[in-house]
């Protein structure tokens, strides 16, 4: 995004017909409820340029594929947005299957970078052009690629579930019983365990030796390799980046992902669409409850329902709490990360478990809250809780992070630890995808709540928290700033709070989905958090994929650390933010 | 704590001279040794998902395991007894811990915490995931829920307290002659292979072959008629 951004003047409010201005290249998707523009796969680069500069889609949001098995087409899906607001635009490039290549969409949009590589490793599309094509999520030398539609688990049952029967003659059975080795693990006919010869790395190494930059030319000295993790107290689960440093300053740095890649979207394109409710908590579990939220407009935009008001109005105040919950605890664990050990953890780990408790009240759970139905919510507000909530929303909270802010915004060592590092302009962050607070703290002053409302948001009198820097330090305060907004919102929701009922219809277990694809956003605590889900009619959903923002966030990671010195890492980390059930979901 | 009540040490039936009475204690070696492991076990401070926020609750002050000698974490495997496998065990992972699990000194102990580690929990089916610690480390307590509560987690570090005061300095393996067989380090290949599972790969590898053959067979003469 540097000189070609600085095209002689856009008119960015102006409609344009896409297929239109490319009537050889462009065509309008019709199947019947999708939406958007196919592209040829020639002139894709030359179309995303054009959408990026001349329609002022700026922002790239989603990259993933989608694998139409009986038409033997594989489709890359991009689904852009303007940073001044409004709604999307998607475009699709199609490939053939058996030869799924697609030119990288990286010279054009960084950001797509770690989820062009998520697509490759995953289905197996590749991408022409891209810098540093590995796997990311498998390890290499993973057999298949195991989102292809054709491509089966070593636990595979049925294509779909509810599964027929688990009582064959009365008896249960366990999968692992039908499965020669007694365990999840399958291999090709030609494996020879004595001779294979894992790949061990070279490539990360090889890459993280391309990208070293900035190196001084006066020093004379060898640079080093460095890994940390995948166990390490600090990287918030189990994570790895590897750095190359010279001496003390980082000179070039990869983060290695998939230890906890728990294969969420193939499980959940065989789980019927209720299912997958439960299965969102667990992929940014602090804040579980916002991601039930995205998750939850995604198939309601299929379904075409919408939750009565006092369901919008409990999902508002629990997406709010869970931000606070989420932004409190980031907080704790950044400063343990700064060194402060545990001490403020603690402080605010207190808070947390009181927000806790409220959820535990009223969903029956302290973390996997799985709350939302399509068209409602499960449970309405025990007795008391509304009181409970307007006192902590009223009394405890806004004192408690003024406390924080007190203790800790004008601490010595943690402006000292923090000023200046790990910057991110507003120019990369856009082209990175950052997204939430990252976005944020760059000065790009983006929320989705009011840039592109869903609920009920656009009830709610809020700013939008914006910091400028783009340095560690604002991406502390920005959690500060919107632990506020989002106090706000909840005083107002919480005296607003109408009676009636929580559910549109019947509860029920078992959906009917009609065919078409829709693309559920929301402002999630780590950032824009994005379903895309794909139906065709059946109980399970032909292509469920997340967009998360805690991996995406990690496009702008190595731009961040590079120049800094090494126990910075740790610091920038923290101040991303990233759940690694989200990042590897 | 009960155990450590004057009365519960003094079990053994030796009378002590009235001139020495509350100057020495007489206990078995068992106890008092199990005593001390039991009321300074250091957890390895090692998370893999979301059971491990629950664990980080655990050692916050609402629940705070320190009530039971438990609040050092390590973060390094060398200087931990015990490992709280907290999270979703993953076949990109599993190397990592076996690896860890080596790398404790004994005595060493293993809670699988959560459904996942139990036995692959929700994600059971998933390509990536194995189905529970156990597969390639030995595990002394496990614990249900998805995530166990902080009560579930204090009951099963409880649990394992138990365990260890009924172990006997006998009978133990890590005072025994012969040397402790590290646990060999799975491979990440077209699949996570168990060093242990050599022989039934080759068997099946057979087997599939056979059936590739026995399949050209049945087709081939179709072919020509
Ligand atoms: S048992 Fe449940 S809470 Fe624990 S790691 Fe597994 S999915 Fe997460």
């Amino acid at each position: 995004m540097d000189e070609q951004t600085a095209v002689p003047f856009i008119d960015v409010t102006r409609e344009v017909d896409l297929a239109a201005r490319f009537p050889e290249a462009v065509i309008v998707d019709v199947r019947k409820e999708y939406e958007g523009y196919i592209v040829n796969r020639d002139r894709l680069i030359e179309v995303a340029t054009a959408i990026r500069d001349e329609l002022g889609y700026d922002y790239l949001s989603s990259v993933t594929g989608v694998d139409y098995l009986p038409d033997g087409v594989m489709e890359v899906v991009y689904h852009v947005y303007k940073m001044t607001g409004g709604p999307g635009l998607v475009f699709k490039t199609q490939t053939p299957r058996d030869e799924a290549v697609v030119p990288s969409l990286v010279p054009v949009y960084p950001g797509a970078d770690l989820q062009e590589r998520e697509a490759w490793d995953l289905l197996g599309i590749r991408f022409e052009g891209h810098p540093d094509l590995r796997r990311i999520l498998m390890w290499e030398g993973f057999a298949g690629y195991p989102l292809r539609k054709d491509w089966q688990e070593a636990y595979f049952e049925e294509e779909g579930k509810p599964f027929k029967n688990r009582w064959p003659d009365g008896q249960v059975y366990r999968i692992e019983d039908k499965n020669p080795y007694e365990n999840n693990v399958q291999y090709p006919a030609d494996f020879i365990p004595e001779e294979y010869e894992p790949e061990n790395d070279a490539l990360l190494y090889d890459s993280l030796k391309r990208s070293i930059r900035g190196r001084d030319p006066e020093l004379e000295t060898d640079v080093v390799m460095v890994n940390m993790g995948p166990q390490h107290p600090s990287t918030h689960g189990v994570f790895r980046i590897a750095v190359a440093l010279e001496g003390e300053k980082i000179v070039a740095l990869k983060p290695v992902m998939g230890y906890l890649h728990r294969n969420h979207e193939k499980i959940g394109e065989r789980n019927t669409f209720l299912q997958n409710m439960p299965y969102t908590d667990r992929l940014d579990y602090l804040s579980s409850l916002s991601n039930n939220f995205g998750y939850a407009l995604a198939v309601e935009k299929l379904m075409n329902v919408r939750p009565p008001e006092r369901a919008e109005y409990l999902r508002v105040i629990m997406a709010e709490l869970t931000r606070i919950s989420n932004h409190i605890f980031a907080i704790g664990t950044f400063l343990n990360d700064l060194g402060a050990y545990f001490t403020p953890a603690l402080y605010a780990i207190k808070e947390r478990e009181l927000i806790l408790d409220i959820f535990e009240a009223t969903t029956g759970s302290r973390m996997m809250c799985n709350y939302f139905r399509f068209g409602g919510v499960t449970r309405d507000l025990p007795e008391g809780i509304a009181e409970k909530i307007h006192r902590l929303v009223y009394d405890r909270l806004p004192q408690k992070v003024d406390e924080l802010d007190l203790y800790l915004t004008n601490n010595e060592i943690v402006r000292s630890r923090t000023e200046g590092v790990g910057v991110l302009t507003a120019e990369q962050a856009i082209a990175y995808s950052a997204a939430g607070p990252v976005l944020r703290a760059s000065g790009v002053p983006y929320d989705i709540r009011r840039a592109d409302p869903y609920s009920i948001y656009d009830r709610f009198e809020f700013d939008v928290a914006v910091r400028y820097h783009g340095d560690t330090y604002d991406r502390y305060l920005i959690r500060i700033d919107e632990m506020r907004q989002s106090l706000r919102i909840l005083q107002q929701a919480i005296k607003d709070l109408p009676e009636g009922s929580i559910q549109e219809g019947k509860p029920q277990y078992q959906v009917r989905v009609p065919a078409g694809e829709a693309y559920g956003r929301v402002e999630g605590p780590k950032g824009e958090l994005g379903y895309y889900v794909i139906s065709n009619g059946k109980p399970n959903p032909w292509r469920y994929h997340v967009r998360a923002p805690s991996f995406i966030n990690l496009t702008g990671y190595e731009t961040m650390c590079v120049g800094n010195k090494v126990a910075d890492v740790v610091a920038i980390l923290g101040s991303i933010d990233i759940v690694l059930g989200e990042t590897d979901r | 704590m009960n155990e450590m009540k004057r009365e519960n040490i003094e079990s053994t039936k030796y009378d002590i001279p009235p001139e020495l009475q509350g100057q020495v204690e007489i206990t078995t070696i068992d106890k008092i040794y199990n005593w001390g492991r039991r009321s300074s076990i250091w957890p390895l401070m090692f998370g893999l998902a979301c059971c491990a926020i629950e664990m980080i609750c655990t050692a916050a002050s609402r629940y705070d395991f320190a009530r039971f000698g438990m609040e050092v974490m390590r973060p390094s495997p060398r200087q931990a007894d015990l490992m709280i496998v907290a999270g979703t065990v993953t076949k990109k992972m599993i190397p990592t811990i076996v690896r860890l699990y080596n790398q404790m000194p004994e005595p060493k102990y293993v809670v699988a915490m959560g459904a996942c580690a139990s036995g692959g929990g929700p994600f059971k089916e998933g390509y990536n995931v194995v189905s529970g610690v156990d597969r390639y480390v030995p595990v002394d307590v496990y614990i249900a829920g998805c995530p166990p509560t902080p009560q579930a987690l204090i009951h099963g570090l409880i649990t394992l307290q138990r365990k260890i005061d009924a172990q006997s300095i006998k009978k133990v393996r890590w005072y025994r002659k012969e040397p402790i067989e590290a646990v060999p380090i799975p491979v990440l290949g077209p699949d996570v292979v168990d060093p242990h599972q050599y022989a039934i790969i080759h068997e099946q590898a057979k087997k599939l072959h056979e059936e590739a053959v026995n399949q050209a067979a049945e087709t081939a003469p179709a072919e020509t008629a």
